[in-house]
């Protein structure tokens, strides 16, 4: 005990005296949590379209009105001809082309049909899907408004409707921020937890004091949770910072239990610890270290369900999100402080996590020799 | 006859199809100051990880303070003292933090370690600059440091590996009055170097060429049986047939 006493007080001193780690733990989660959530933006705005009226009546412009005022487009020309408005898009100036045929109110009046063309450029999938959408949503509003305006609400023929309101649980008003939040909570405790461990011990062994260290009867388990501690933390300190952070700016409060939610935290930040060391112990230099830890980091962070749902994943890429711990600790973020999830709905992802913790210590455990 | 700290027999350490040091086989008495000369590469940093418990032999035998150079490197570590070639206290810690935590490590109490600091800084004289950074004091300082701080926990023998690399003459001076006060008070030097004036401190010098020990004498002899009026004649006669340079 009394040895874990003079690790930890000399880890913290070092700790304390390293500014930039100062700075990681503090600076990092507010900024990015301040600047993060305000780009990773799921919803599509801005969508450029070049609008081409050939009809030029009272028709055409409420539907052009109609899009304009929608707030998801940017009228970027009008009036061009087809070939223009094509040059458009190649410029990457524009992303759809609506093109509204002559006699467009006409026949609308006359044979209750007209056609509409729209050009999507898809290079850019995301944009091109949704600005399709939202068109297709808009232009299909506006045939129902002239429809009613044609047709006498007397005369309207008994059509069946079927109208489908949704109710979003949990996120009623789909503030994609809520969403994103935890998620991106969960990502800077993994990198600040796993790369502050991974690259601590491998900085000793570039320095030279790990062989003064080795060469003391020191016991193994005393060095590694010397190191576990301090950086286990830090991993407190950076959650806390922020939830708050997550409070104060986005009024995001947990709906289950805080306790749950820190219990949670600790057991998971053992197992990033616990990575982190292990990697620490296959490495000899800090430059290994890091690029290994980005590369798993990468894996993590990108099949961690944060910015692709898992659900919507291939079978086998499934299958390796198992093996994923952050996938778990951004569902559990998310149930806990959206749903308000208990004990007994998360149970599961806490064993898989502890079990995480346990395979990945000792296995770094086992891979720290004093003696090669 | 006193008794042998460190016993070797046949000790050999091979990586792969080189063989780092080839069954070498020697004893240091209790007390001694035992030189331990060789070119680079030689294979003198091997053999002294090999008996500080950070290498396991390939085959041989040996024993450090009677304990087992395969079975027992934990319970060798508890009676050694190590300082590396690199400097290695933490340069991000000051002395007094230094001393304390690397004492603490080896299980003094707390006041062992208030005693040991105290004297330790005044025979330093670095009562000033106790609170300073190691980093931050000149290369002398933290050499001298480092071999306070490697037998604070009295142990029976210290092991020094290039201790004063790279120091003024003044300073190696300094540095081999501290050694042989801690001989004074009993513990075992095992001290490898390069310079031929320090080989003369020692009570026995052996020196290895590519693996092997060479020979093994107090320098007396050794001059006396290679016809030459200093060590570094000795050295060189040995070791220019070296086929390992750097």
């Amino acid at each position: 005990m009394r040895t874990i006493r003079f690790l930890l007080q000399k880890e913290f001193r070092q700790i304390f005296r390293n500014k930039s780690i100062l700075a990681m733990v503090i600076f990092m989660p507010v900024m990015q949590l301040i600047i993060l959530p305000l780009a990773a933006n799921y919803e599509v705005k801005n969508i450029n379209i070049a609008i081409i009226d050939n009809d030029h009546s009272s028709y055409s412009q409420k539907l052009i009105a109609k899009i304009t005022a929608s707030g998801y487009f940017k009228l970027a020309a009008y009036n061009f001809s087809f070939k223009q408005a094509f040059k458009f898009i190649e410029q990457d100036q524009a992303d759809l082309i609506l093109e509204i045929p002559a006699g467009f109110e006409g026949n609308l009046i006359r044979e209750n049909e007209q056609q509409l063309f729209v050009a999507v450029n898809a290079i850019n999938g995301t944009k091109a899907n949704l600005g399709g959408a939202y068109l297709g949503t808009i232009i299909r509003d506006y045939t129902g408004e002239i429809r009613f305006d044609l047709v006498q609400p007397g005369r309207l023929s008994p059509q069946p409707v079927i109208s489908v309101v949704p109710m979003n649980w949990f996120n009623p008003l789909l503030n994609y921020k809520l969403f994103m939040v935890p998620g991106i909570l969960a990502i800077l405790v993994t990198m600040i937890g796993g790369f502050l461990s991974a690259l601590n011990i491998v900085k000793e062994k570039e320095v030279g004091t790990i062989e003064q260290i080795n060469v003391t009867p020191i016991r193994k388990h005393h060095f590694i949770l010397g190191k576990l501690i301090p950086f286990w933390i830090l991993g407190n300190v950076v959650f806390s910072i922020g939830l708050l952070v997550s409070w104060l700016i986005y009024d995001i409060v947990p709906l289950g239990s805080i306790v749950l939610l820190y219990g949670f935290i600790s057991v998971y930040l053992l197992a990033v610890l616990g990575f982190g060391l292990l990697v620490s112990t296959y490495c000899d230099t800090q430059q290994q270290a890091m690029f290994i830890m980005f590369f798993f980091m990468m894996v993590f962070i990108l099949m961690g369900g944060l910015f692709t749902a898992i659900d919507s994943m291939p079978q086998w890429a499934k299958v390796v999100t198992w093996f994923n711990p952050v996938s778990y600790l951004i569902e559990v973020m998310r149930m806990v402080i959206l749903k308000g999830s208990g004990l007994v709905d998360i149970w599961k992802h806490l064993a898989i996590i502890a079990g995480f913790a346990v395979v990945l210590n000792c296995w770094a455990m086992l891979n720290y020799k004093k003696t090669s | 006859m006193r008794e042998a700290v460190i016993k070797t027999d046949k000790l050999t350490k091979r990586f792969g199809e080189f063989i780092a040091t080839n069954a070498i086989s020697f004893e240091v008495q209790q007390g001694e100051i035992f030189g331990f000369l060789g070119a680079n590469g030689a294979g003198k940093t091997t053999a002294m990880r090999m008996l500080c418990g950070l290498l396991i032999p390939s085959s041989g035998a040996g024993t450090v303070a009677g304990f087992d150079v395969y079975k027992q490197t934990e319970k060798i570590k508890k009676s050694i003292g190590y300082m590396s070639q690199k400097f290695s206290l933490y340069e991000d810690l000051t002395v007094l933090e230094n001393i304390r935590f690397f004492g603490g490590i080896y299980g003094l109490s707390n006041q062992q370690l208030k005693a040991k600091s105290i004297e330790l800084i005044h025979r330093l004289n670095l009562q000033k600059d106790k609170d300073r950074l190691v980093g931050t004091l000149p290369l002398g300082w933290k050499q001298k440091l480092s071999f306070l701080v490697a037998v604070l926990h009295s142990p029976k023998v210290v092991f020094l590996d290039e201790p004063t690399g790279g120091v003024d003459p003044v300073t190696r001076r300094q540095f081999w009055e501290l050694i042989y006060e801690s001989v004074e008070n009993s513990i075992t030097v095992f001290v490898t170097t390069h310079y031929m004036d320090e080989a003369e401190y020692c009570n026995r010098v052996s020196i290895m060429v590519d693996g092997k020990i060479e020979a093994l004498d107090t320098p007396g002899n050794l001059k006396e049986k290679y016809g030459a009026t200093s060590m570094d004649e000795v050295f060189y006669q040995l070791a220019r047939g070296a086929k390992r340079g750097e």
